[in-house]
């Protein structure tokens, strides 16, 4: 492909992407940083917006059609409608403030700066030898993908939980797009409706969690292990 | 029907047997139509089986594919003379078992009768299906199933808290024997992946390998055999069950086990080392040995059955290492002696003891008693079950002409002829070993004596067995089978001999030299030793009737009715009759190493006195309560992974992941 071999070279548009991915990585800081519930919800927004945004210039130099189906599934879920659904969860919930996290955030922070630099020497072997726009990418979207975890492990309230959850998938898609010019549009879809079903689920749960032990706090679950 | 082959006409059993189970499954709680009319069904099935399973060891080699299985893992079935002779054994036994089934089930008593008829059937027709499959998955699957089944009808009676314990057990060690088997396949098939047996034969396997088969086999067979030291479940499990079941159980389904291991050592593993045998003969000894001392001093029917069924294992795995070590030394007409033995002893003990266990269930419904010191002068209330019980009885004590002397005789026989084995040691060691076989045959009779002589003969030990009743009519007939079978045995050694001859052709290649004299049995040659039950049984006949015409007719002709002799001291009661405890006494002080004893005896000074003996497996502490502790630490240590917290779990995830990356770098 004549365009791959074009973008190679540090043109503007792979310059656009790894701005971008930069981007994603310093909201996935962020996100790791934050305690308010409510802004942790924009954060994940913002990156869903970002997300669609590079895909879409990835769709543009490319020139694949299906990579803009994509882009308009991740914008409707991942911009409007998980959001829409986190934020009346809260309302409805009550829970404005995440307290306390496991592990303070400064110490959080360095675990994250030794996972962006692992992931980057994870990427190494395999951006040396992809052509593609991303090169560079790759180990971001690896770094995403591990700080949503570690997000998800630090945190002891329920809703973090699952937007970690959600940013992971962020982080998956990334890399899905960047390293590989997107996934096969069933799996695609799978993925997104897998999300969905579960972000339902999980909505559930919570519901379910508040009534038996009058808070959101996922510590009272060690109560149901057996001894 | 000349169309319609042996295999072809097992399915068709097969197939009748799951339709009359859904059809007890249909009417649960009809317990009409599940005596009257279900195991009847089940009945001529299985006699139709037993004809079909004549036929296979007298006619040729059939396989079939069945349409069944996963996707391009068809069932394999084939039929040869070995498979079909348990599938004879499995049909003659379980005709007389099916009819007395129809005579036994009440209606409130373990679980639903059709529920019961639903568990009995599948589990005849999964053994049937054991005994042709001719691939690993086939096999397994049915194994399984028979497995299951035998579990649910050990468990039948699950309100007892003793009950679902003893199941519990039982599958827990057919479970791990199963894992032993499945284990042997993947070592048969050699690397080639191909897991039918006809593939397994083809396989070449060096005598480590080979080794490794032998062992697991013995682990995963002789455990379902119960095998000392696997042997723990077989005393909890055969008398929980209810009495058609444990006849099952002990008089079939332990051969299949015993058939099992025949199909591996002498159809699928090609290669045979001497002391395999003498490891198998080994162990079958111990086990004899074992198993007839803990009968000798139990006091629960079942139990004492139970355990004998042990020693009569040992005697076949006895006889099975014989074989494998003749065979080893290329011995082929000993190895078929002692192939034959082990085989014929296999016929008659599913015979025997399905009627000894039948004749406890009988007594059990008449008495509601199982505990032999609550027992006592039944053969006048039960004459019929007495009577056709005495036939067992004498048969499994080894008393010619029944058909248990046959077989110990003819196992007797190889013993006898192993001075001749070409290794120094062997030739001087397995004669001593003879010693401990006889010991455990003599034993056998008198574990009998105590038996019968404690259940049917003397004078009732409690009031309310003067309203004991005999048996119904289905189980009478049901019985009455049985104890033809035993004397037929025994009447005509050389016809089953000659039977047995086509399945040792298949397995080494040579059958008894039968001289054709139909009245004598003369294995191996006839200046030896040779034996005829007919003409024993005339004789023996003529002096009974002589005697008894000298004395009625020349002698003096009265017959008198008087007290019998009370040692001068009148006032007798029953309690003062020997019982099973005393009776068993003499074996407890003797082979007292054997048992882990608790005793309690009362002081001349109690008032009411109580006397209490335990007598304990010592391999439950020497092994499985060990393992058990074991487990419980292990599982104890690997339970502090589960901490409850979800952070500590993502973490798990977390760090597999990171292991995992770096892994694939």
């Amino acid at each position: 492909m004549s365009s791959t071999q074009a973008l190679l070279a540090p043109s503007l548009p792979s310059q656009l992407i790894n701005l971008l991915a930069a981007v994603m990585l310093l909201i996935a800081f962020a996100m790791l940083a934050q305690r308010r519930v409510l802004t942790l919800i924009n954060l994940f927004a913002v990156q869903g917006l970002i997300l669609t945004a590079s895909t879409l210039l990835v769709a543009w130099t490319t020139s694949q059609p299906h990579l803009y189906w994509s882009a308009l599934i991740t914008l409707v879920l991942k911009v409007l409608v998980l959001p829409l659904i986190l934020h009346r969860l809260i309302r409805k919930l009550n829970v404005k403030w995440d307290v306390e996290t496991l592990i303070k955030i400064p110490t959080t922070m360095i675990v994250g700066i030794v996972l962006v630099i692992l992931s980057f020497n994870l990427a190494l072997p395999i951006s040396a030898l992809s052509g593609t726009v991303a090169r560079g990418t790759l180990g971001i979207a690896i770094a995403i993908v591990l700080l949503a975890f570690l997000m998800m492990i630090t945190r002891s309230k329920a809703v973090p939980q699952v937007i970690g959850f959600l940013a992971m998938e962020n982080g998956l898609f990334f890399a899905a797009t960047s390293a590989t010019y997107g996934m096969p549009m069933v799996v695609e879809l799978g993925i997104a409706l897998d999300v969905l079903i579960g972000m339902v689920i999980l909505g559930v749960f919570f519901f379910q969690i508040r009534e038996r032990f009058d808070s959101l706090d996922i510590r009272h679950l060690e109560k149901l292990k057996e001894d | 029907m000349p169309n319609v082959t042996p295999l072809q006409n097992i399915l068709v059993v097969v197939m009748l047997w799951l339709a009359v189970g859904l059809a007890g499954l249909a009417f649960p709680r009809n317990l009409r139509i599940v005596t009257k009319l279900l195991f009847p069904i089940g009945a001529a099935g299985a006699l139709a089986l037993a004809v079909s399973g004549y036929s296979a060891v007298t006619g040729a080699v059939d396989t079939l594919i069945l349409p069944l299985g996963l996707p391009d893992l068809p069932f394999h079935l084939r039929l040869d003379a070995l498979s079909g002779f348990f599938l004879m054994l499995l049909g003659a036994v379980g005709t007389g078992v099916s009819v007395y089934a129809a005579g036994y089930l009440r209606a409130g008593e373990a679980s639903a009768p059709g529920v019961q008829c639903f568990f009995f059937q599948v589990f005849l027709a999964s053994m049937a299906l054991v005994t042709i499959a001719n691939d690993a998955y086939a096999f397994m699957v049915f194994w399984e199933t028979m497995a299951l089944s035998s579990y649910f009808l050990v468990v039948s009676d699950h309100e007892q808290p003793d009950i679902r314990r003893a199941a519990f057990l039982y599958l827990l060690m057919a479970h791990v024997g199963a894992v032993a088997i499945l284990l042997c396949f993947g070592v048969l098939q050699g690397g080639t992946g191909d897991y039918t047996f006809d593939s397994m034969r083809g396989v070449e396997h060096t005598p480590f390998w080979g080794t490794v088969a032998f062992a697991l086999a013995l682990a995963g067979f002789g455990g379902k055999a119960g095998i000392v030291p696997l042997h723990v479940w077989l005393p909890e499990a055969h008398p929980a069950a209810p009495s058609p079941a444990s006849a099952l159980l002990s008089a079939v389904m332990l051969k299949i086990a015993v058939y099992g291991f025949l199909r591996i050592m002498f159809d699928l593993l090609d290669t045979s080392v001497w002391w395999w045998g003498v490891v198998v003969l080994a162990l079958g000894l111990i086990t004899a040995l074992y198993g007839v001392i803990f009968s000798a001093v139990q006091s629960d029917m079942k139990r004492l059955l139970a355990w004998s069924s042990i020693e009569n294992i040992g005697f076949i795995f006895a006889g099975l290492g014989l074989a494998i070590t003749f065979r080893a030394y290329g011995m082929g007409a000993l190895a078929a002696l002692a192939l034959t033995a082990a085989l014929y002893h296999s016929l008659n003990h599913g015979f025997f003891k399905s009627l000894l266990f039948l004749a406890t269930g009988s007594v059990l419904h008449a008495t509601s008693e199982r505990s032999l010191g609550k027992l006592g002068g039944l053969i006048h209330r039960m004459p019929w079950v007495a009577w056709l019980a005495l036939v067992g009885t004498l048969g499994i004590a080894g008393v010619p002409p029944l058909n248990g002397f046959v077989s110990e005789w003819m196992l007797l026989q190889a013993f006898l002829f192993t001075p001749g084995l070409p290794h120094p040691y062997l030739n001087m060691f397995i004669p001593v070993a003879t010693a401990v076989a006889v010991l455990a045959a003599a034993l056998a009779g008198y574990v009998m004596v105590k038996f019968y002589g404690v259940v049917f003969l003397g004078r009732p030990r409690e009031e309310k067995l003067i309203e004991a009743h005999d048996a119904g009519a289905w189980e009478k007939i049901g019985l009455a089978w049985l104890a033809a079978g035993c004397v037929l045995l025994g009447l005509m050694p050389v016809a089953v001999v000659e039977l047995i001859g086509n399945i040792t052709r298949l397995l080494v290649g040579q059958s008894l030299g039968n001289p054709s004299n139909w009245l004598y049995l003369a294995p191996i040659n006839a200046e030896r030793s040779s034996y005829s039950p007919l003409l024993l049984l005339t004789v023996v006949a003529l002096v009974a009737l002589a005697t008894w015409m000298l004395v009625r007719y020349f002698f003096h002709g009265r017959i008198r009715r008087g007290p019998a002799w009370d040692c001068g001291f009148p006032a007798q009661t029953s309690r003062m009759q020997d019982t099973a405890e005393g009776f068993g006494q003499p074996v407890r002080v003797v082979f007292e190493p054997f048992f882990r004893m608790q005793r309690e005896l009362p002081l001349p000074s109690d008032q009411s006195p109580r006397y209490r003996v335990t007598v304990d497996d010592h391999f439950w502490y020497w092994i499985y309560l060990p393992l058990a502790r074991a487990t419980e630490f292990l599982s104890r240590m690997a339970s502090k992974l589960q901490q409850g917290r979800i952070s500590i779990y993502l973490l798990y995830s977390f760090l597999t992941l990171i292991a995992l990356l770096f892994f694939v770098r």
